[in-house]
């Protein structure tokens, strides 16, 4: 990391941001309001939501249990000059973000409506159906570098299985999406038929940190502050990969292509690490497992890099990509919101042409076919 | 280093800014309480621009359970990622030895002084009865 930063940004900076057209993993579109969903939503379901609202499983409606870190998660400067919140108008999405970094695929993850924590499962459902519906409509039909994915709430499995299929038919979404606060470990039995899905359609299973599915989000209850709060998307993920890879999906499952969004990639060295130790002690326990654990992590799994991790210095960055293998990260920026990554400056250690070209670009355009 | 004219006190409102494009990099100018300070209108994190900035009060705690705030409205707190910087000097509160904004020397002058005085406005229509805003870069 610099000291002083006292170098005016250049013009060719301003417009060719990276000189390398980069995929973005996780881009967050907002809707302006409820009634953005009426078009994609039956009567019956509008009037619930306008009587009801949402109903999740932890005590607060319509908002999160923490004050986040400014109004609606997002940046100071996302705010569109138009009105509405941020990442709501794609105008000012594209000047902002899309053009200047030169976004050639920017893939869609919509946190509205806490979409995966709905306790009303047909609500859920067609919440469910009305998000992925308008992902199409106002965006990707507008835009087409703007990918969505099928959203889908893994605890009513037959309504999930039921919007896949309808989803996939359009052949144009590139992901399945699910939540890492479900109502039991993600390796559970009762979520095979999805994965089994999303293997035969070769559908990516992208899993988004955040949302409360009800269990407190660290093992040891519920904190006391956000930044206490922000820290538990790291091991919330690290339990999952690990449930995942325990429970042998990579091994039921061998096409599947898992991709961690938001949790960040500093905390996977260690999990391998401890998985393959404990593999050795109990092996017997776990037989279903051909592999050591690490070797399912590094051909099923993927990671997007935001937030990254700002080690003091600089060649520990180095070593973690190495350690993770840089063939399993993939660019993310999380823009709008306030804790993005800026394509060109969130690396902080130096980087080799054909790495950036893998993290900025190849790797994504595997994992989703591009 | 060069002095430029950059404004007019009363076109920049009290807790207010204004970005200037001087010698090929963009200066903004906040207005606290009375005084004006100049930064380059970059974040040294991650380059956020800083016209986006909260100016928020300095909160410290000396022993759990109690909470001070001072300097209102004289901290800069990063758009993007929140990072807090003293505006008086641009260095950063939670590591100042490692981060600083740059800075630039900022004077109000008169427009009799300026008018006086060997700084004369080229492009600035300067008015004898005004305040005006002057910037070292
Ligand atoms: S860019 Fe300012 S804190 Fe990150």
């Amino acid at each position: 990391m610099s000291d002083v930063i006292d170098r005016p940004m250049l013009e060719t900076e301003k417009t060719a941001a990276t000189r390398l057209k980069i995929i973005d993993c996780d881009i967050h579109p907002s809707i302006h309001s409820h009634s953005d969903l009426n078009e994609f939503l039956p009567k019956r379901w509008q009037q619930h939501l306008k009587e009801y609202g949402s109903h999740l499983r932890t005590p607060y409606i319509g908002t999160t249990p923490y004050p986040r870190s400014s109004p609606l998660i997002a940046r100071r400067d996302a705010w569109p000059p138009t009105g509405g919140v941020p990442g709501s108008d794609l105008d000012f999405m594209r000047k902002q973000h899309l053009d200047p970094f030169d976004v050639e695929f920017g893939i869609l993850q919509v946190l509205d409506l806490f979409i995966f924590s709905q306790q009303n499962l047909e609500f859920g459902a067609a919440i469910q159906r009305a998000i992925n519906d308008w992902q199409l409509a106002f965006w990707s039909h507008r835009d087409p570098r703007l990918k969505a994915s099928i959203l889908v709430g893994q605890d009513g499995d037959d309504l999930g299985i039921a919007e896949i299929e309808r989803c996939a038919k359009t052949g144009e979404y590139i992901q399945i999406n699910v939540s890492p606060r479900a109502n039991e470990p993600l390796g559970r039995r009762r979520y095979w038929p999805i994965y089994a899905r999303a293997q035969e359609l070769d559908l990516p299973l992208g899993i988004h940190v955040g949302g409360y599915g009800g269990h407190a989000p660290t093992g040891g209850g519920w904190p006391s502050y956000y930044c206490e709060e922000h820290q538990s998307n790291a091991h919330t993920v690290a339990s999952q990969l690990t449930s995942l890879v325990l429970e042998g999906i990579p091994e039921r499952f061998p096409k599947l292509k898992i991709v961690f969004i938001e949790g960040g990639f500093g905390w996977i060295p260690s999990a391998m690490w401890r998985m393959d130790q404990h593999f050795e002690r109990f092996r017997s326990e776990v037989p279903h497992l051909e592999r050591k654990p690490s070797e399912y992590v590094k051909e099923h799994f993927w990671f997007t890099t935001q937030p990254i991790d700002e080690p003091d210095e600089a060649r520990h960055l180095r070593q973690l990509i190495e350690w993770v293998g840089i063939d399993r990260l993939l660019f993310s920026s999380d823009y709008p919101h306030w804790d993005y990554d800026d394509a060109r400056y969130a690396f902080k250690t130096p980087l080799t042409e054909a790495e950036r070209r893998k993290i900025f670009n190849s790797n994504a355009r595997a994992v989703y076919k591009f | 280093m060069a002095r430029h004219i950059v404004a007019r006190t009363s076109d920049i409102p009290a807790g207010g800014n204004k970005v200037f494009g001087l010698e090929g990099r963009d200066v903004v100018v906040f207005h606290v309480n009375g005084e004006f300070f100049a930064l380059l209108n970059r974040c040294p994190h991650e380059g956020a621009p800083l016209e986006k900035a909260a100016c928020v009060a300095r909160l410290t705690s000396p022993e759990p359970g109690i909470y001070q705030r001072d300097r209102v409205g004289e901290m800069l707190r990063c758009p993007w990622h929140g990072w807090e910087f003293d505006m008086r000097n641009g260095q950063s509160w939670f590591d100042p030895n490692r981060f600083k904004i740059r800075s630039y020397p900022v004077a109000v002058e008169s427009g009799e002084e300026l008018q006086k005085g060997p700084y004369v406005a080229e492009t600035f229509p300067v008015h004898i009865e005004d305040n005006y805003i002057i910037v070292d870069v």
